[in-house]
């Protein structure tokens, strides 16, 4: 039983629009998925529906949409099910005229933790998420990426099972970036006296985000495309992407994208993405380097990458 | 024309105590696309906003142009189209309401121009829909479209495609190249760091200053003097994060057995060869400098009793660098 964050095929209109569109997954303890997809995709209604603020379309019966989180029923057993969940709203509130223990504190006990043990937990959370010596600074006078390092801390309070992180690193500076991210993986590497890890679901627009998470389902349009490991996702357009640096550009970009054999071009700055068939990956060198030659254009490099995520989403998006 | 299309020197803001853009000097040649990376803060809306003449520099100059950005901001604004999709668009009004509203302001009232336009961004189909109803996608198209109308010859294009849809991003990149080789020279500002990379050359800003410019290969080969590495070690790519193996019903994982990651980074922190190392997902990865081999990563492992690892020189991305940067920055305090 390591599944804690299961659902079955959820819908959610807004009007006449699906915002979720038949939507099914499993995450189990350790896991870290990540929902990658634009705005728009339904990645926010997804948590939403996960966490129990939103009811999904269908309900009941055997195609119909259920949520479960621990083995809870999040309709019929809302409580035990909504103890499990921490959730990190995209906009979320700290009170700025109090300070960092007192936000967490007010968190602590508004979740039911016992007089006795919100001391020591508050403690215990401020110091994981790194925070513990700014206990008495007002909320309002933190920077951005320390409000976000307390609203984790917020959401970790109660221990929770399954942590629901919508958008967490959206226009956050890199360096808070990378220790938001230690932290979540942190987390997940940890299994208390119990025996019992944690669940973590993360939404993100940002397609190079997926190589953080251990598993990611691409959304478009309120459904998955398409969901894996981050590393057997970009084998599957292993040997495909080809990188091309050389001058002058303009005429190498136009080689690129009359010569047929190669799929797609696509320019990025100072060089060139050239999408091909691998069986072709020599042909199509050796041919851009003939007609580069003829052209008088000389070549800096000409060799394979790795696929960025946003081609591997493109491929799906483009089957 | 081989004047610079921009030229900033010193260029310097505070407002009271805090200096929100500390000395940042840099040029821009004709036909760029120049990329302003930096976090939300960093300073480069104000910098933007010196160069459109819209706030005074407190030390230092720029001419953009040819114009001086103080004593001629009224010529450098009428040459120049900024996009922002979050302030332009009148949400009520149709496409071709809002392009010909803003056609008007630069004075460009010429019906065939707004079609024109229309026709070069993709919106030709679309102009009698109302903004409201459009996508993030076509509001984008909108906005470059109002930015464009009265053919500026340097276009600011702020968080450009922030969320966007990865195809339309790509087709938006593709309206902007077009737009270069037509004449313009384009700067884009953006705190994320995959825009960054369409760009020929990019800047890095962080708390004001500029820490770094120069081509995305040339920033990832001179600035990490090194390379990125993965290190998987055995057993980590099985599980997550080797922690628990959900088909084995009933077995109880010791904490020993957890993160065997976690060890091999505490290791990897304890290497002066090795400027940052992190978890990402199943596996580590570090960036090093100097002359680094993968073997002398794998005998540091080794040393301290990791000796399943696996170590792979990866393609560094300009996060890498943004960090080896700021971890720079911090060292020299």
């Amino acid at each position: 039983m390591g599944v804690l964050i299961e659902a079955k095929n959820l819908v959610k209109s807004f009007g006449g629009t699906k915002a979720v569109d038949g939507l099914s997954l499993a995450i189990a303890e350790g896991e870290i998925y990540g929902v990658v997809g634009p705005d728009g995709a339904g990645k926010t209604t997804t948590l939403r529906l996960l966490c129990g603020v939103l009811e999904p379309d269908h309900g009941g019966g055997e195609n119909g949409a259920s949520i479960h989180i621990c083995g809870f029923d999040l309709t019929r057993q809302a409580e035990l099910a909504r103890a499990q969940i921490g959730y990190l709203p995209q906009r979320f509130s700290l009170y700025e005229d109090l300070t960092v223990m007192e936000n967490l504190r007010f968190l602590a006990e508004a979740r039911g933790l016992p007089w006795r043990s919100w001391g020591p937990r508050c403690k215990e959370i401020l110091e994981f998420v790194g925070l513990d010596k700014f206990t008495t600074r007002l909320a309002g006078h933190l920077s951005g990426g320390m409000k976000q390092k307390l609203g984790l801390a917020a959401a970790l309070v109660h221990r929770p099972r399954v942590l629901l992180l919508d958008e967490p690193t959206t226009g956050v500076d890199p360096v808070t970036r990378q220790d938001f991210w230690q932290l979540i993986l942190r987390l997940v590497g940890v299994i208390d006296q119990e025996g019992s890890g944690v669940a973590v679901l993360v939404s993100t627009p940002y397609m190079d985000e997926a190589s953080r998470c251990t598993r990611v389902g691409f959304m478009r349009n309120g459904k998955l495309l398409v969901e894996g490991r981050s590393a057997d996702l970009r084998g599957r357009l292993a040997g495909s992407i080809l990188e091309l640096r050389g001058s002058p550009l303009a005429a190498l970009r136009k080689i690129a994208t009359t010569m047929e054999g190669i799929e797609d071009a696509q320019m990025f700055g100072d060089r060139i993405h050239l999408h091909i068939s691998p069986k072709r990956r020599e042909e199509v060198e050796a041919r851009i380097r003939g007609e580069a030659a003829r052209q008088g254009a000389e070549i800096a490099d000409l060799r394979p990458i790795t696929p960025l995520f946003e081609d591997v989403f493109i491929s799906l998006v483009e089957k | 024309m081989d004047e610079e299309v921009i030229i900033a020197r010193r260029l310097t803001r505070r407002f009271g105590e805090f200096t929100a853009v500390d000395h940042v000097s840099f040029t821009v040649h004709p036909g760029e696309v120049v990329g302003y990376l930096g976090p939300n803060g960093s300073g480069k809306t104000t910098t933007i906003r010196m160069l459109l003449g819209l706030l005074i520099p407190s030390e230092g100059e720029a001419v953009v142009l040819g114009y001086n950005v103080v004593r001629q901001a009224e010529q450098v604004r009428a040459r120049s189209g900024y996009m922002s999709q979050r302030f332009a668009l009148y949400h009520d009004l149709t496409v071709g309401e809002n392009l010909a509203f803003y056609a008007g302001v630069y004075g460009e009232r010429s019906k065939k121009r707004i079609e024109e336009v229309l026709d070069q961004v993709g919106l030709l189909r679309l102009q009698g829909e109302r903004v409201s109803d459009l996508s993030t996608g076509w509001r984008q198209r909108l906005a470059i479209g109002a930015a464009i109308v009265h053919r500026p010859q340097l276009l600011f294009l702020d968080e450009p495609t922030s969320g966007v849809d990865p195809i339309a991003r790509r087709e938006f990149w593709d309206l902007i190249y077009n737009l270069v080789d037509g004449g313009a020279t384009a700067m884009v500002t953006t705190h994320y760091m995959d825009e960054a990379e369409y760009c020929g050359r990019v800047g890095i800003m962080q708390d004001g200053k500029l820490l770094a410019m120069d081509t995305p290969s040339a920033l990832k080969a001179h600035t990490l003097s090194g390379v990125a590495w993965d290190v998987f070690v055995d057993g980590s790519e099985k599980g997550s994060l080797g922690v628990i193996n959900r088909q084995v019903e009933g077995v109880a994982e010791s904490p020993r057995d957890v993160a065997p990651l976690l060890s091999a980074l505490d290791v990897l922190g304890t290497c002066s060869h090795v400027l940052r190392a992190g978890l990402a997902g199943d596996h580590l990865r570090a960036i090093t400098s100097g002359d680094v081999q993968a073997d002398l990563l794998l005998r540091h492992l080794e040393e301290a009793g990791i000796s399943n690892a696996r170590v792979e020189a990866v393609e560094p991305t300009l996060e890498d660098v943004f960090l080896a940067l700021a971890a720079r920055k911090e060292n020299a305090k």
